[in-house]
């Protein structure tokens, strides 16, 4: 087992502990806004050389490095438009609202180092609707940074850099997460996502300019990076997964919590059974199954504890970091009913722009509901794979689709998963004197 | 494919395709032959990628990949191929997701039978539902307006509907609601998707959600016959008129590429109940005794015979040209007929008779002369990227409905600069990139200083009303795109002045014209969007004073013809307004209306009433009865639309044909047939026996339209674009001045709403009540001055009369202004209007 | 009249002013309603869509699309139990099953006093708090069905202090005319000033 992360390694959740950290004050007391003061000694390219040196990957699902992702504003077309990602709903992901309550400050000024790099000319923090209490955080934070002069016209008196803040926020929808639906939402649509391509915002975004979207996390870890360079950065964790990252670990653990930890070189094991992170199983339980990166994530087991918290092993181990959530499920567990679960959520929330995925999910949010009510078939099962395929053909990782967004294919993950490894499981529930129903012909 | 234009080579299906850059793959191969099932994808749409039953495998070098061909452009060596197991696969996939919430209602569906669902289920479809669970449930089909059910269980999501109502209306007044698998389309409560092209969403609906009421439940496709015409609209919107059971049913758009896209109004789409009237004329009448005698001062029209109605029209004929010559007999209108009838009408007024009294507009639209010696644009240079549009006509929403949607898309999508020169807001307005909208009768000002005049204030800092700066900025935008074609869409933007305030402005544009063309320019061409059927095919074809078939000249033209036809009229004649004056001094004998009703129509009523009193005979041929044709003493009772053959010729003066599908009511004729029979009454032998003979004299004696054979104008899916004229343009001799308006007053403006009181509107029953009730609009800031309250029913006077009705703010109408419908079912605005005034102005008063 | 009064508009005309475009303000427009209504009436659509310039029909449209956004009246407390896959692992169900005989509705219903909705929700980030709720989106943490019961009875008796629904947050975000920089329009600006600042200038940035 590599040794857990020091406390001192906390770099973004540093705060968290500090009983006014997200007051100006507190902030600026512990070191706020000095990243802030040091980029604006630099020339905005330079600013964002450091970002691409960090190799920081984006922290809100895709892992896509942030410093590639500025490179593709297409040059010479302004405005462009920074857009935070603060919808946090993927379910088991829980982080980006306690940087935006415990620390609003440290998000700030990330925004504002973003856009001083880029050539931003103004910011949206797109707050997920349902936290009350993280929107009057920042909307204080933002109110004392403009008062102060860090947000607004000339920021710290420089007479060239002015840059607003807008808070944002939203209305309840998961998909409004992905960023084009995220970008539909802020131009007062329904948040369906767009058509790709364009793949990136970054070229054709908000109002059809270049946005930059990225998400709380990755901004947070901003003014650590140019106050303390991008090599800094880049020293701590592995190689292709640098920095720290934040995970949330829940489920069926002993002390469910949110950690940061050295990105990469941190193992399964060490997150979920060491005493300073979640502290293992509940008493007397072993592990059945984990997701090891959002609801979204194929599942993983015992076999894979070892691998190290980093993006490319995930990858290749045929699973995903996402969001940095962590959901431990324990031998108690219905998996039926866990898979089921997860199911719901997508058909839930599937805008309904693609067929598959508005038909699709929710046929199989039925199929499993009957089968779990005891009305199963036997042929269910194999449909459930077949509506799987039809959803994201050949049922592979990562999925392939027939949809303009992954939420279709996610909700096929967990089917995936669930039904390969505990077939037996969900044969327990049809009953016992299961007769083939013939369909109704069409 | 032209020369100079490049090709992206593609597979697809193992076959080389030739593809335009920047083409769907799902264009590309349907071209090619190879049909890509698809539901959401519309070739006049933006592509949004819904539906996903598209998707075929695409290696675009980097391997084959599932992709929707209707999102994905074509690329150099790139490789399609829609029959791959994988293709298939999701393909059924996708089939079977649809159907998951389908009802299994088809038998009793209108879209039965022709439902692209259907079709793919029944070609690629499993046999039987692996879907046991509940289908969604909605309240079935719910009116979206007075015209169009919502059957939500039947919608498939598609976003057609919804697209075209926010991208091609501009009517974003149906969206979607809720979410995920319970998004439905549906209307704000209590606020319907009144817009006037609504109908167009039941036809592009590929399944049976949206269904006409006109039509619902009347026929089943395969009942149905079917043939492709041109709707007698000045637009020429090409058409396939359907019918069942010698009784027409449908009509759906064509999606004609230079004209009409597929498009209609819901005007026109539905006006064919009003063909099926039974108030339609089906046997000749004449004055008689309430027992059906003949007689000629009798109180009612009888039915007669075709051979009575003739030779007592012949008779009549012969009198008033022996008694007063043959300047005595006149004929009114003809704008709604074939070009053949027209033709045939003309021949026999002028050739045989020897009348130059000939008018087929009522004074409603533009000097005919005129309009023929403008260079004439096609709607595709209109809407040229890049080009710019001065609009200088009534608001194509009402008026020229599918010309607007032309327009609009060529704006939002093609950034047309659209500069408006007209005296209040159109329906174009929030598009347009410049409003100059002037007092009513200032056009000419504003066009001068627009076309790099000299820019002078008036005395409140503007020009005819317009703020100096904006004609400025729009003069400016102007010369910036002068190598972009520059179009006007030239009409009568009001009835409540006279023609020559436009033909003042368009004096102005013409002058400037020169100096755009100038270097090999594109320079400036015109669009005249002018009311009423085939009124362009009756400005060709000499249906107007001074003019001979040909865009020609009675002066000009006069010596080939009279060789052509024996004679032509020794004097020019009057236009519709004079030959009402000449019928009040006791001059005309014989008046024919060729489905004109000037009681109705022409702006001076009082003038036509006392006319029609004047007249010896009237002569009649109409399908309906209207306020002036139940004071005729002769009816012949005419074939309509989808009744007969023949061409129609549209703004462009592109010729295109008409076709029958259906035989007319009773013995009702064609109009060429009954002018080629009187002109043998009176002695002159036409030799026409089918419509085919009237063109083919057409093309030997109209010079604009030589050699334009019937073959090539049925060959070609657009038709055929008549020559220009070698008519001069005249400018007018002195521009014609404008009263100055006082303090209390406000200047009217009075243009037609889409559906007013019009006889093919009040024959359609879906569509009679449609017809909004009288108001005046009036700007929100003059309410204050003129001291009355928005909503409050007031007092509106003019010197020409006076009458109550409810005030509105407006504000698209511009202050000192004050707009009125031409042609409301309530409220006639020709009682306001003094026709020998040059401007109308009113004083409102509260009650 | 339940379009925006007097002070919501005041307040609607700040937020508009934050966008480059007026329809990007639809959403906290419509919370804004809801927070004067309790829920987003009809006249409150067709006043926001007045506002930002789009048709009534537009603004159902992403009204409709966002589940806190509630087009009839609904209790004074949501209580939104999170169902999300953490908390179900850690008896989401069981808490469901016993608000449900609780408070004598299923979820989406509203107790006969009018007080309380519950909803069971999808994943509201408090996944290591599991089972967890919010009251109109403040949140309670670990809570266990005595809790729950606690809960009710303060909100019954208006001892709980949490502002009726539709009041999201208590802070404002206000940007003061001597402090902003402007928003900027989707069309016709340059490069930001800032962008020309010289590396050489600024000591040891390249
Ligand atoms: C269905 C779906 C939901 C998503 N939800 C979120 C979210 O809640 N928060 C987030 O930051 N990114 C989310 N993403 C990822 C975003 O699309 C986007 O990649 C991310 O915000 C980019 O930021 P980053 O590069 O900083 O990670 C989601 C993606 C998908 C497909
Ligand atoms: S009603 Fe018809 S056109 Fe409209 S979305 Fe549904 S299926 Fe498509
Ligand atoms: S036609 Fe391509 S997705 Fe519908």
């Amino acid at each position: 087992m590599s040794a857990p992360a020091p406390p001192d390694l906390r770099i973004i959740t540093s705060r968290f502990d500090v009983e006014d950290g997200h007051t100006l004050a507190g902030y600026e007391r512990t070191g706020g806004y000095a990243g802030l003061r040091r980029a604006l000694e630099m020339a905005p390219a330079d600013v964002h050389s450091e970002v691409r040196t960090a190799s920081l990957l984006g922290r809100g699902g895709a892992g896509f490095p942030a410093g590639v992702k500025w490179g593709f504003c297409p040059p010479g077309v302004w405005p462009r438009y920074l857009v935070v990602n603060g919808d946090e709903s993927e379910p088991g992901t829980y982080k980006d609202r306690l940087l935006m309550e415990r620390d609003p400050h440290q998000l700030i000024e990330g925004c504002l180092i973003a856009c001083y790099a880029l050539g931003l000319s103004q910011c949206f923090l797109y707050v997920r609707g349902e936290m009350a209490h993280a929107q009057e955080r920042l909307a204080a934070a933002l109110n004392e940074a403009y008062e102060a002069g860090y947000v607004g016209r000339n920021v710290l008196g420089a007479p060239d850099f002015s840059v607003d803040i807008t808070l944002h926020w939203g209305a309840g929808a998961y998909i409004v997460g992905e960023e084009t639906a995220l970008i539909e939402s802020l131009e007062g649509n329904r948040g369906m996502p767009r058509l790709k391509p364009p793949y990136f915002p970054a070229s054709i975004g908000l109002y059809g300019k270049p946005t930059i979207v990225n998400n709380v996390e990755t901004l947070a870890n901003l003014p650590w990076i140019v106050s303390n360079g991008g090599e800094a950065f880049a020293a701590m964790g592995a190689d292709s997964s640098t920095g720290t990252r934040v995970f949330a670990v829940s489920g069926h653990v002993a002390s469910p919590g949110v950690f940061e930890v050295p990105f990469g070189t941190t193992t399964f094991r060490d997150i979920i059974f060491d005493p300073r992170y979640a502290g293992g199983m509940r008493p007397g339980r072993t592990l059945k199954t984990f997701i090891p990166g959002g609801a979204s994530a194929p599942w993983f087991f015992e076999e894979h504890l070892d691998l190290p918290l980093e993006k490319t092993t995930v990858d290749q181990a045929g699973s995903m970091l996402g969001s940095g959530a962590i959901v431990v499920m324990d031998d108690t567990t219905d998996v039926v009913k866990a898979c089921h679960n997860v199911v719901r959520f997508f058909a839930r929330e599937s805008c309904g722009k693609c067929t598959p995925c508005r038909e699709g999910t929710s046929w199989l949010e039925k199929i499993l509901s009957r089968l779990l009510a005891g009305q199963g078939r036997p042929q269910d099962l194999d449909l459930l794979m077949d509506v799987c395929d039809n959803i994201s053909p050949g049922i592979n990782w990562p999925p392939r689709q027939t949809t303009i967004c992954p939420l279709g294919p996610s909700a096929v993950s967990p089917i995936a998963s669930a039904l390969e490894r505990f077939r037996s499981e969900f044969e327990a529930y049809l009953p016992a004197t299961a007769v083939t129903v013939t369909g109704v012909a069409s | 494919m032209s020369e100079n234009e490049t090709v992206v080579n593609i597979t697809v299906n193992g076959q080389p395709v030739e593809a335009k850059p920047g083409e769907w793959v799902i264009a590309a191969a349907e071209r090619a032959g190879v049909y890509i099932p698809h539901f959401c994808y519309h070739p006049r749409m933006n592509s949004v990628g819904m539906c996903r039953m598209c998707i075929v495998d695409i290696d675009a070098g980097r391997g084959p990949a599932l992709q929707p061909s209707c999102m994905v452009e074509v690329s150099e060596g790139m490789v399609v191929d829609t029959t791959s197991e994988q293709t298939r696969k999701a393909q059924d996939g996708v089939l079977e997701f649809l159907l998951l919430n389908h009802p299994l209602d088809c038998p009793v569906c209108d879209k039965g039978g022709e439902c692209p669902l259907q079709d793919q289920t029944m070609a690629y479809g499993p046999g039987e539902s692996r879907f046991v669970e509940e289908k969604r449930h909605f309240e079935k089909p719910i009116p979206v307006n007075d015209l169009v059910y919502l059957d939500r269980e039947r919608c498939i999501l598609c976003d057609r509907c919804t697209r075209f109502a926010d991208e091609v209306a501009g009517d974003p007044l149906i969206t979607f609601q809720d979410r995920g698998d319970q998004t439905q389309v549906n209307t704000f409560p209590d606020l319907p998707f009144s817009s006037y092209f609504s109908g167009n969403t039941v036809q592009i609906c590929p399944v049976g959600a949206l269904t006409a009421a006109p039509y619902r439940f009347k026929a089943r496709p395969w009942d149905l016959t079917e043939v492709e015409s041109t709707y007698p609209n000045p637009m020429g919107d090409r058409v396939v008129v359907q019918a069942s059971r010698d009784q027409v049913l449908r009509y759906q758009g064509v999606d004609s590429d230079a004209v009409n896209w597929g498009w209609l109004t819901d005007k026109d789409r539905f006006a064919f109940e009003a063909t099926a009237s039974e108030l339609r004329l089906h046997t000749p009448l004449v004055r008689g005794t309430p027992l059906g005698r003949l007689d000629p001062g009798g109180s009612e029209l009888v039915e007669t015979s075709w051979g009575q109605a003739l030779s007592l029209t012949a008779d009549a004929i012969k009198a008033a040209v022996a008694d007063k010559g043959p300047q005595s007999v006149a004929v009114l209108g003809g704008a709604r007929l074939t070009n053949e009838d027209q033709y045939a009408w003309a021949r026999l007024a002028k050739g045989v008779i020897g009348t130059d009294h000939v008018d087929a507009q009522l004074d409603d639209g533009l000097p005919a002369e005129g309009v023929l010696s403008l260079p004439r644009a096609t709607i595709n240079r209109a809407c040229t990227p890049g080009g710019t549009v001065i609009l200088m006509a009534p608001d194509p929403k009402e008026e020229q409905g599918t010309l607007y949607l032309r327009l609009r898309h060529a704006i939002v999508n093609d950034g047309v600069q659209l500069i408006e020169l007209t005296p209040r807001a159109t329906g174009l307005s929030h598009l347009a990139a410049f409003r100059l909208h002037h007092r009513p009768g200032e056009a000419a000002a504003v066009a001068a200083a627009l076309m790099g005049g000299d820019i002078e204030a008036g005395p409140d800092g503007d020009i005819g009303g317009t703020p100096v700066s904006a004609v400025a900025a729009a003069a400016a935008a102007i010369a910036n795109r002068a190598d972009q074609p520059l179009t006007v869409v030239l009409g009568r933007p009001s009835l409540a002045e006279p023609a020559d305030f436009t033909m003042d402005a368009v004096a102005e544009l013409v002058r400037f014209a020169n100096l755009l063309s100038a270097g090999g320019r594109p320079g400036i061409a015109f669009l005249p969007a002018l009311h009423r059927g085939n009124v362009l095919g009756a400005l060709d074809m000499g249906l107007a004073p001074g003019l001979l078939p040909g865009r020609i000249t009675l002066a000009d033209g006069g010596p080939a013809l009279a060789e052509a036809w024996g004679s032509v009229p020794s004097n020019p004649g009057a236009d519709t307004r004079g030959i009402l004056q000449a019928a009040v001094n006791g001059q005309i004998e014989v008046l024919i209306l060729l489905g004109a009703d000037p009681l109705g129509d022409f702006p001076h009523r009082e003038l036509a009433d006392e006319a029609l009193s004047q007249v010896g005979t009237i002569v009649a041929s109409d399908l309906f009865l209207n306020p002036s044709t139940v004071r005729a003493h002769i009816v012949f009772p005419a074939a309509g639309f989808a009744e007969r053959r023949g061409t129609h010729t549209n703004l462009e003066g592109r010729i295109t044909g008409q076709r029958q599908i259906v035989t007319p009511p009773g013995t009702a004729r064609a109009d060429w047939a009954i002018a080629t029979e009187l002109a043998r009454q009176l002695g002159a032998d036409f030799g026409f026996g089918a419509p085919e003979d009237v063109w083919d004299e057409i093309t030997r004696v109209a010079p604009s339209h030589r050699n334009l054979s019937m073959e090539a104008i049925d060959a070609s899916e657009d038709g055929v674009v008549a020559a220009d004229s070698s008519i001069a343009f005249t400018p007018p001799d002195n521009a014609t001045p404008v009263p100055h308006v006082d303090a209390y007053s406000l200047r009217l403006v009075a243009a037609r709403r889409m559906y007013d009181r019009g006889t093919l509107l009040q024959h359609a029953p879906s569509l009679a009540g449609l017809a909004p009730t009288a108001v005046l609009a009036v700007n929100p800031y003059d309410f204050d001055r003129v001291g009355v309250e928005p909503g409050a029913d007031v007092q509106v006077i003019s010197n020409a009369g006076e009458m109550d009705m409810p005030v509105v703010a407006d504000p698209g109408v511009p202050r000192g202004t004050a707009a009125f419908g031409y042609n409301y079912p309530d409220l006639d605005v020709r009682d306001l209007v003094d026709p020998d005034a040059m401007v109308t102005d009113l004083r409102i008063q509260t009650r | 009249m339940a379009r925006l009064n007097a002070n919501s508009l005041g307040v609607a005309q700040e937020i508009i002013a934050r966008y480059p475009v007026p329809r990007s303000a639809l959403i906290p427009l419509l919370h804004l309603a809801q927070e004067q209504e309790g829920y987003v009436t009809e006249d409150a659509m067709a006043h926001i869509a007045e506002l930002v310039g789009v048709t009534p029909a537009e603004v159902m449209g992403t009204c409709s699309f966002y589940e806190m956004l509630k087009r009839e009246p609904v209790g004074e407390y949501m209580v939104n139990i999170c169902n999300g896959i953490s908390c179900h692992l850690l008896g989401s169900s069981d808490l469901i099953h016993h608000a449900e005989a609780t408070l004598g509705v299923r979820p989406g219903g509203t107790t006969d006093d009018g007080k309380i909705t519950l909803e069971a929700v999808e994943c509201i980030a408090a996944c290591t708090e599991a089972p967890c709720l919010q009251v109109n989106y403040r949140y309670r943490n670990r809570v266990t069905a005595d809790d729950f019961d606690q809960l009710v009875s303060e909100l019954r008796d208006d001892t709980a202090k949490v502002a009726s629904h539709g009041q999201l947050a208590m802070v404002r975000q206000h940007i003061g005319d001597d402090r902003r920089a402007g928003v900027s329009p989707p069309d016709g600006q340059g490069e930001p000033a800032w962008m020309a600042r010289n590396p050489s200038d600024n000591g040891d940035g390249s």
